[in-house]
């Protein structure tokens, strides 16, 4: 491609890709589990309470959990069946929430979704369904999406950003998503500049998705504009690409302030895999309960695109795709930069799962960690300009509250420092031990 | 599952990238190796004696403070083994063979592990047993030069009478007798430029070859194991100062033949450059190296050595975490709300 590729000026690396394993491979349809487990606790914002009891019988797609007060987003069952508990699972990021468990009625019809035409409907019908289908934000933290398109009136937003970036390697679910679904994935884009009330829009996908890149671009040019300006954007492959404010400077050449909402750029963000769900949600009153995910790494017998329903275990997933390989040494859930490494596979995906990694000796470093020898890479490798290096050895010398003057609270955990680090050093573990210190 | 593996749970992320200390460091060693095969062809056997010694003294050193310090020992990182090949080099070849031994437990046990280890000494190890040896032992450490061999007669200076057949550097005849002294003992300047930029000259063991002190420096540039910042800094700063004042009157001195003799190859590429005394980002880099090029040129001219950058590091070291401070990298976005 003769194009020039989008990127932001300060840090980031360029790890291993790795996903040669799984990029070729079409979604796949994960038969419906015996049962599922529904956190009520799966992302950013107040959990969830549950509105079905004990023995209850649910259909697919029924709402089973709301938010009483605060910010979040509603649940909804992803198969029928009956409730079997409300009960304490393992949860991946902080260790166990409670979830209803529901055990699934093979005999049950699929839901049946009839598309409309969203053109009909007002902004705020389509924020309704939006948050009735309880979406969030998929690719990261599970911001719910019908407040995050609800930006205060003085923001000035006038860019709409989709990303498509995927710049965590091994996950390939959004290549799949923009070269199997790219009508969905506009019109998505179509939906949120609606509610937005503007006309710009950019998809930003790293250019090692040369094939989706040109499908999302013949699609945009065959659906009628309606004055919608979608431009799909090539980015150079740079972790941290996807990261919000990364994209936004990589496509729009501003710089937020360090700890701050896009907003404050004029920016909004959401991910491919959000717009295809804002989609579904509007068009086909489908809530949000399957996800689709990568399960990847040498450590799995069948690395596979896998759609499943929220909720599925990990255990059922795995025993899908043959099982694991005996020199499996890591699980981590979510990429291998930012994910969370688990200890079992009694896990369900929750809505923001994007992956599940297996990884083997071969693939991660167990070395123990040095001293610092003030290398500085990992100044050079910080797209925030921090310095990791000063943040670990004020922590390890009993001063971590003393870390705020390096940008502590600018750090959003992408991992390139310790990902650098030749004396293998833990920093985002000491950024993440400085942060809780410095709170207090 | 029924079978219960152990995983490693540890925080994100859960790849790196396959470089380390150890590589670094070994690598790093590999580029100082050519120039001390030359130098055995260029004084002689024992410059590789001398080298073995300072090594093997420079790294049980480590092992045995790390011992008595019940700390982990990590005389596999290659460190303490540059370190013993670093003190080596700026050592004159017809020293005895025990001298490196008081310089390397001076270098590792003083300057680097009593200052906590790797990654907290101020000064250079290397370049503080240097300090310390001729301060110790004057006339061994600026006397005991070399007349290169031209025959390949490389076990001519074993054995006794080395002293009978000393020589001066360059760069001492340079500051006690003039230019024209340096063209009658070492030929014309194109022999000196071609000659001085192979090896072939007297001075210390290692530092004599600009071509192959430069070829492991642009390896390590290739692998981005350093920056060009420190090494063009200190080079062009010694150059420019040397044209301006080293001559009989101003813009006359010899840029060329400033940077061929002494030890500036090394000393730029291989000891400024060392990630714990220097500064990272580069501003500071660049501050770093012009100090030190100012300062070699300073002693130079007006020290009592002939040679100034083993000494113009050492005074620049401590000045490295300062620069640190006050040259970090830019912040993604310094102004609150900036709205651009």
């Amino acid at each position: 491609m003769s194009e020039t590729l989008l990127t932001f000026q300060k840090g980031g690396v360029h790890p291993h890709e790795s996903k040669a394993l799984t990029q070729h491979l079409p979604i796949e349809t994960l038969p419906i589990p015996e049962g599922v487990e529904i956190l009520l606790s799966q992302h950013f914002g107040a959990p969830c309470e549950p509105l079905v009891k004990k023995k209850d019988q649910v259909a697919e797609g029924d709402v089973i959990g709301e938010v009483e007060a605060g910010l979040g987003a509603c649940i909804h069952a992803s198969v029928s069946g009956k409730i079997r508990n409300i009960a304490t699972s393992a949860n991946p990021v902080s260790i166990s929430s409670p979830s209803i468990i529901i055990k699934t009625d093979p005999e049950a019809e699929p839901r049946v979704n009839t598309p409309c035409n969203w053109m009909d409907l007002s902004r705020e019908e389509l924020l309704a369904r939006i948050k009735s289908a309880g979406i969030v934000g998929i690719g990261g933290a599970g911001f719910p999406t019908h407040v995050k398109l609800s930006p205060p009136p003085e923001a000035k937003v006038d860019t709409l950003i989709l990303n498509g970036a995927e710049c965590e390697p091994y996950l390939t679910t959004d290549h799949r998503l923009m070269l199997e679904h790219p009508q969905e994935v506009i019109e998505g884009a179509k939906i949120i500049l609606t509610i937005l009330g503007i006309q710009e829009c950019h998809i930003g996908i790293e250019a090692n998705k040369s094939d989706a890149i040109e499908e999302m671009k013949r699609v945009s040019r065959e659906v009628s504009s309606n004055g919608f300006r979608i431009s799909i954007d090539p980015l150079k492959v740079r972790y941290p690409q996807g990261s919000e404010k990364q994209l936004i400077e990589s496509i729009t050449g501003r710089r937020g302030p360090g700890v701050g909402l896009p907003f404050d750029v004029g920016a909004i963000v959401q991910n491919v895999g959000t717009a295809r769900a804002i989609y579904e949600a509007v068009v086909l009153e489908k809530p949000l309960y399957e996800k689709i995910v990568t399960i990847s790494g040498r450590g799995i017998e069948r690395p596979a695109n896998l759609l499943v329903r929220v909720g599925t275990k990990l255990s059922d997933i795995v025993s899908f795709l043959g099982g694991t390989r005996p020199d499996l040494a890591k699980v981590v859930m979510g990429g291998p930069m930012m994910g969370f490494a688990i200890p079992t596979l009694d896990i369900p995906i929750t809505k923001t799962t994007s992956g599940v990694i297996f990884l083997t000796n071969d693939e991660i470093d167990t070395n123990p960690h040095g001293q610092c020898i003030r290398c500085g890479w990992c100044l050079d490798a910080c797209p925030m300009g921090l310095s990791p290096n000063e943040i670990g050895i004020y922590v390890e010398g009993g001063r971590a509250e003393e870390t705020s003057q390096f940008g502590l609270f600018e750090c959003f955990e992408c991992g390139c420092c310790a990902y650098t680090c030749p004396a293998k050093r833990p920093l985002v573990q000491f950024i993440r031990l400085a942060k809780m210190k410095a709170k207090k | 599952m029924s079978e219960s593996p152990l995983w490693t749970v540890s925080v994100s992320p859960h790849i790196k990238s396959g470089e380390s200390v150890e590589r670094i460091m070994w690598t790093v060693v590999g580029c100082l190796l050519p120039p001390l095969i030359l130098s055995v062809f260029i004084f002689g056997f024992q410059t590789l004696i001398i080298t073995l010694v300072s090594v093997g003294a420079c790294v049980a050193t480590e092992a045995i403070t790390q011992k008595l310090f019940h700390r982990p020992i990590t005389i596999r990182d290659g460190s303490a083994v540059i370190t013993g090949l670093l003190l080596a080099y700026i050592i004159p070849p017809g020293v005895p063979y025990w001298i490196p031994v008081l310089g390397a437990v001076m270098a590792v046990y003083v300057a680097k592990h009593l200052l906590g280890g790797i990654g907290f000494n101020i000064f250079n190890p290397a370049l503080i047993g240097r300090a310390f040896l001729v301060a110790t032992f004057p006339v061994a450490m600026t006397s005991a030069w070399l007349p290169p061999i031209r025959d390949a007669s490389i076990f001519k200076y074993m054995g006794p009478g080395i002293d009978a057949i000393s020589t001066a550097t360059p760069l001492y005849v340079l500051k006690h007798y003039g230019i024209q002294a340096v063209i009658e003992k070492f030929g014309s300047m194109s022999t000196i430029y071609g000659d001085f930029f192979i090896g072939w000259r007297p001075g210390c063991i290692g530092e004599t070859s600009a071509l192959l002190l430069l070829l492991g420096g642009l390896y390590l540039l290739y692998k981005r194991y350093i920056t060009w910042h420190i090494p063009v800094s200190v080079i062009v700063t010694i150059a420019f100062l040397t044209w301006v004042f080293g001559g009989e009157k101003l813009f006359a001195g010899s840029p060329l033949l400033a940077i061929l003799s002494g030890g500036v190859m090394l000393g730029a590429f291989f000891m400024a450059t060392d990630y714990v005394t220097s500064p990272s980002q580069p501003t500071g880099k660049l501050i770093f190296g012009a100090g030190i090029g100012a300062l070699t040129v300073l002693i130079r001219f007006k020290g009592g050595y002939p040679e100034g950058i083993c000494y113009a590091i050492l005074l620049m070291n401590p000045l490295a975490p300062a620069l640190e401070g006050w040259f970090r990298p830019r912040r993604f976005a310094p102004e609150k709300g900036a709205f651009k």
